[in-house]
């Protein structure tokens, strides 16, 4: 029988999940090898140095950068306070007198007898990395971070904006046809996951943000409405650092498309579970889909991902391109040799059985496995 | 390093972002061919992070399909032992993990900033971003920014030998002040190139020695009047393999089998593209348009340029074309009606879903829409940074002096302009050849006569890491294997009303064969010239057209013939011919697509409306 690899998101009630959770720059890891962790538990810590102001003390007392060193106060390494006087010069016998003051907290970094600057630098900042799934530490790397491993459903989606959060997931849709639109929301979905259908609307994304929603998972959105939710155009597919209140997954795409079947029913039989979701997107080297992850309730073993994937007939798949953008087939022949489509590329080529039972001809490129 | 030497086979990788593509080469009655190739995923990423994985999966392609063998447990095999077993050369290019990035910095933004920033595009680098004394950026600014952006790596120049130190000792104050971090690698220092005043290097090293892995190199300009890159980028080279590609995972097991130093990809398409504007000896510009980015690589007045346009792309970065160019600009190469709203979907649709391909005519031409407008948007850029060195007295004849041209002033030419070479998959792959003329001749509008020319299967970065062992060869399978000639264009450049006498064009082709052809204003042509043939051109622009000799001067060349044949496009130039009027420009794409049957018009026209 024939068969043919392809990519796909997964889609899965039962696989072990592994996530890196790691600092950046060394610092220490606090937890030790089997721990259990909380989405919120630290699990490493370091302090990053803090922002550096710089300051012309040459310039402001009217001398050359390698005579400062008589006319500062402190030292490198000394600690200042806003408003302290760091440099002072005196002349005419002491009747002129000017003076630098330090503009932040912290400490002398740096003085230059070359530029006359000297770098003051802010107390250091503290980083602590989450856990951010319930599961065990499997992996330390020594003062980098850890490994957590959990036997978990994992959802992944095709596109988000918004980076980690958690909460209890809540199924809004009835039907993975159904919009979520803003009527649908309401105050008790304040620090939960909402799940949608086929779209969501620009009014559902403001009131979400408004009522304290952690994160929307829907089919599909209008473009424009993303980007006037973010207030800014996202140019390359490089997503998870906005600023903005929640994290919006979307499985499908952009448009009004159904939530896969598979997707729709697999969240409904989580409803309530408490998922740790991520919408940062990077469609590149290395491809990260945004996720949705459910641990399961008692840490049982789970297979792990195969890297291989395959489609055979009676494979349901995701058509990905036009004509038939976002409908739902399952795969009908998978001839070998290359056809001729309408473009006049010669392609590999699949034949597709719709929902409607029509059977069409779709380039192999442009279909996707709704995997398991 | 090894001219001299003869080889009988060599094999090479390129490890990009998402496929690693191995190529053999042989000598096959005493010439250099490509012989086989093969491809496989690339491996750098979870859950492989071994990049030799995809290497040897490439490279078992080609066994299975030679029936031999070139690598057993320890690698690649050389020298060749037998005609079953090893090769005599193995070599590697690679822009996996998003290649070479870098952040650049120098005294005076429009100098030595720009002098740091060519240098490190030549090496093959993305430029993060350039940092420069009076770049309008307080000092916390760019302190923030360089703290924000994790490079492989930053090159910092600044001052003439002898000039001031304070300025290049203030920029490494403020490198120092963001304690910046390596990308890659999370114990160790980031590698700082610098290349500025020498007095200051005792002051520099103060700064920044004990902070970063400081390497010094010679001043990339020691006089105001001279440019000297090759040190800053030999170094950069060094780095890249000392550090960033040690830092990747499985690139100190590919760096064992070869014996000469991993490229930067893009500094490979480069080190090509030199040598074939060497070795053709004319002006070369050269494009090879991705998925994330677009380079663009020219010869002009024996002087090399390479640009990246690090968000201008077919996927990754193709909503970005649409935010960069606007849709109307896209839209304006289509010759019927969509919804604007339709249309973005689609493009945001594409930008997540990469590996996707046009199945319907429509698509197709959005796609070839797009790309017209990154290629144009990345000439742009490649045209302000390919300059004359800024900031350097000129001395100006009268004519010079009312052209204001001189310092600073583009080098690209298009009116000398020898040959555009295309690659990228939108390029290499589009269904009629004659599209992927057409794409360049919009995107790059150049002017008199051009060569146009396609890289079969992006196989520029081997050819270019192979042109340092041997040129010959290189060049001997670029001829032969690698570029598709598609034909020659000829564009004169100048105005005039639709439908007046433009250019009359008489072919005399290799065959014997005497073709003349008179062209209006406002039109385009096709002439059949195949591959092997060549032709003498004598073509006599109207008045006030220009075609390389002065406006209504007859210019005499021998052109060369392609898949495609010999373009005549009297479309004028500055602007392109395109009315504003939305029928009377659908109407004349579709004049133009049916002159040059760029697209199978009995398709395209369910999509007229």
């Amino acid at each position: 029988m024939a068969s043919a690899y392809t990519p796909g998101l997964l889609v899965t009630e039962s696989i072990l999940v592994k996530k890196r959770r790691r600092l950046p720059i060394l610092g220490e890891v606090t937890v030790k090898l089997g721990d259990i962790v909380k989405p919120h538990d630290i699990v490493a810590s370091t302090y990053i140095p803090g922002d550096p102001d710089t300051v012309n003390v040459a310039n402001h007392i009217g001398v050359e950068g390698d005579e400062i060193l008589e006319f500062m106060l402190k030292k490198k390494g000394d600690k200042v306070t806003k408003g302290e006087v760091i440099a002072r010069k005196s002349s005419f016998f002491g009747l002129f007198k000017s003076s630098v003051e330090s503009p932040i907290d912290g400490t002398v970094d740096n003085i230059s007898s070359v530029t006359g600057v000297v770098t003051l630098r802010k107390p250091a900042v503290p980083v602590n990395v989450p856990a951010y799934i319930h599961g065990r530490i499997t992996e330390i790397m020594p003062r980098e971070g850890v490994v957590v491993e959990t036997p978990a459903a994992l959802i992944q989606g095709i596109f988000g904006v918004g980076g980690e959060t958690q909460g209890a997931l809540v199924m809004v849709a009835k039907k993975n046809s159904d919009i979520l639109s803003g009527d649908k929301l309401k105050p008790e979905h304040k620090g939960k996951v909402v799940v949608g259908g086929s779209l969501v609307t620009a009014d559902a994304l403001r009131k979400a943000s408004e009522l304290g929603i952690a994160g929307i998972v829907a089919g599909g959105i209008i473009d424009k409405d993303l980007i006037e939710y973010l207030g800014h155009d996202i140019g390359v597919a490089i997503t998870g650092a906005e600023d903005i209140p929640l994290t919006l997954v979307l499985t499908e795409g952009f448009g009004q498309i159904n939530m896969a079947d598979r997707t729709f029913n697999l969240l409904k039989s989580l409803d309530g579970k408490v998922a740790s979701i991520n919408g940062a997107t990077q469609i590149r080297a290395g491809v990260m889909r945004p996720e949705i992850i459910v641990p399961l309730e008692h840490l049982v073993k789970a297979t792990e991902r195969s890297t291989e994937s395959g489609m055979i007939a009676g494979t349901p798949v995701r058509i990905i391109r036009e004509p038939y953008f976002g409908k739902l087939a399952t795969v009908h022949a998978l001839p070998p040799e290359l056809h001729v489509i309408e473009t006049g590329a010669k392609v590999r080529i699949m034949t597709a059985k719709l929902d409607s039972g029509e059977i069409v001809t779709i380039p192999r490129a442009n279909v996707e496995l709704i995997e398991g | 390093m090894e001219q001299s030497r003869k080889l009988r086979s060599i094999l090479a990788t390129d490890c990009g972002s998402t496929t690693t593509k191995a190529i053999l080469i042989e000598l096959v009655d005493g010439v250099y061919r490509l012989v086989c190739r093969g491809e496989a995923p690339t491996t750098v990423e979870a859950p492989f992070e071994d990049v030799t994985m995809g290497a040897r999966n490439a490279v078992h392609e080609i066994e299975e399909l030679m029936g031999r063998t070139f690598q057993d447990e320890n690698g690649i095999i050389t020298p060749q032992r037998d005609d079953k077993v090893g090769v005599d050369i193995f070599l590697s290019t690679s822009s996996a993990g998003g290649g070479l990035q870098m952040m650049v910095a120098g005294v005076v933004k429009q100098m030595s900033a720009e002098s740091a920033e060519r240098a490190a595009l030549g090496a093959g680098a993305i430029v993060m971003d350039v940092i420069a004394i009076n770049d309008g950026r307080l000092p916390y600014q760019k302190i923030q920014r360089i703290r924000q952006l994790r490079p492989d790596m930053i090159l910092v120049s600044g001052g003439i030998d002898g000039g001031t130190i304070t300025h290049v000792v203030e920029l490494a104050e403020l490198i120092s002040a963001a304690e910046p971090r390596p990308r890659l690698g999370i114990g160790f220092n980031l590698p700082v190139i610098y290349a500025g005043n020498k007095d200051a290097r005792l002051h520099i090293e103060n700064t920044l020695g004990e902070k970063t892995d400081l390497r010094v190199v010679d001043n990339l300009r020691p006089v105001l009047e001279r440019e000297m890159l090759g040190p800053a980028r030999e170094e950069i080279h060094n780095l890249f393999m000392e550090h960033v590609m040690a830092q990747a995972p499985g690139y100190n097991k590919l760096m064992s089998w070869t014996e000469v130093p991993i490229m930067p990809t893009p500094g490979a398409v480069g080190k090509m593209i030199e040598t074939v504007a060497a070795q053709k000896n004319m002006t070369v510009v050269g494009v090879d348009i991705g998925g994330a980015t677009t380079d663009v690589f020219s010869v002009f007045a024996d002087t090399f340029n390479r640009t990246v346009s690090a968000n201008l792309g077919m996927s990754y970065s193709i909503c970005n074309v649409m935010l960069e160019s606007g849709l109307d600009n896209i839209m304006r190469w289509m010759p019927f009606d969509i919804d604007a709203a339709d249309l973005r979907n689609r493009i945001r649709n594409k930008m997540i879903r990469p590996t996707t391909i046009p199945q319907t005519m429509q698509e197709l031409v959005i796609e070839q829409a797009i790309a017209r407008e990154a290629l144009r948007l990345a000439f742009e850029h490649h045209k302000s940074l390919a300059i004359g060195l800024r900031g350097v007295q000129v001395q100006r004849d009268i004519a010079e002096a009312f052209e204001q041209s001189g310092s600073g002033a583009t080098l690209v030419d298009l009116m000398g302009l020898g040959m555009i070479v295309g690659s990228g998959g939108v390029l290499s792959h589009a269904p009629r050849r004659v599209q992927s003329a057409l794409m360049m001749l919009d995107a790059f509008v150049p002017e008199g006569i051009t060569e146009l020319a396609v890289d079969s299967i992006f196989m520029m970065p081997q050819l270019g890491v192979l042109s340092s062992v041997n040129a010959e060869a290189a060049q001997q399978v670029f001829d032969r294997d690698c570029l598709i000639r598609l034909g020659t264009a000829i564009a004169p450049v100048g105005q005039a009303k639709e439908g007046d006498e433009c250019v009359t064009v008489k072919l005399t082709t290799s065959k014997g064969k005497t073709i003349e052809h008179k062209a209006v204003y406002g039109s385009m042509h096709l002439i059949s010239l195949e591959e092997d043939e060549t032709a003498d051109l004598v073509a006599r622009p109207a008045r006030g057209f220009d075609l390389g000799k002065g406006k209504g001067h007859e210019v005499q060349a021998k052109i060369l013939g392609g898949v495609v044949g010999v373009i005549i496009d009297a479309r004028g130039r500055c602007p392109l011919g395109l009315p504003a009027d939305k029928n009377k420009r659908i109407a004349k794409l579709v004049e133009w697509y049916k002159a040059l049957d760029a697209y199978p018009m009995d398709i395209l026209q369910k999509y007229l409306g």
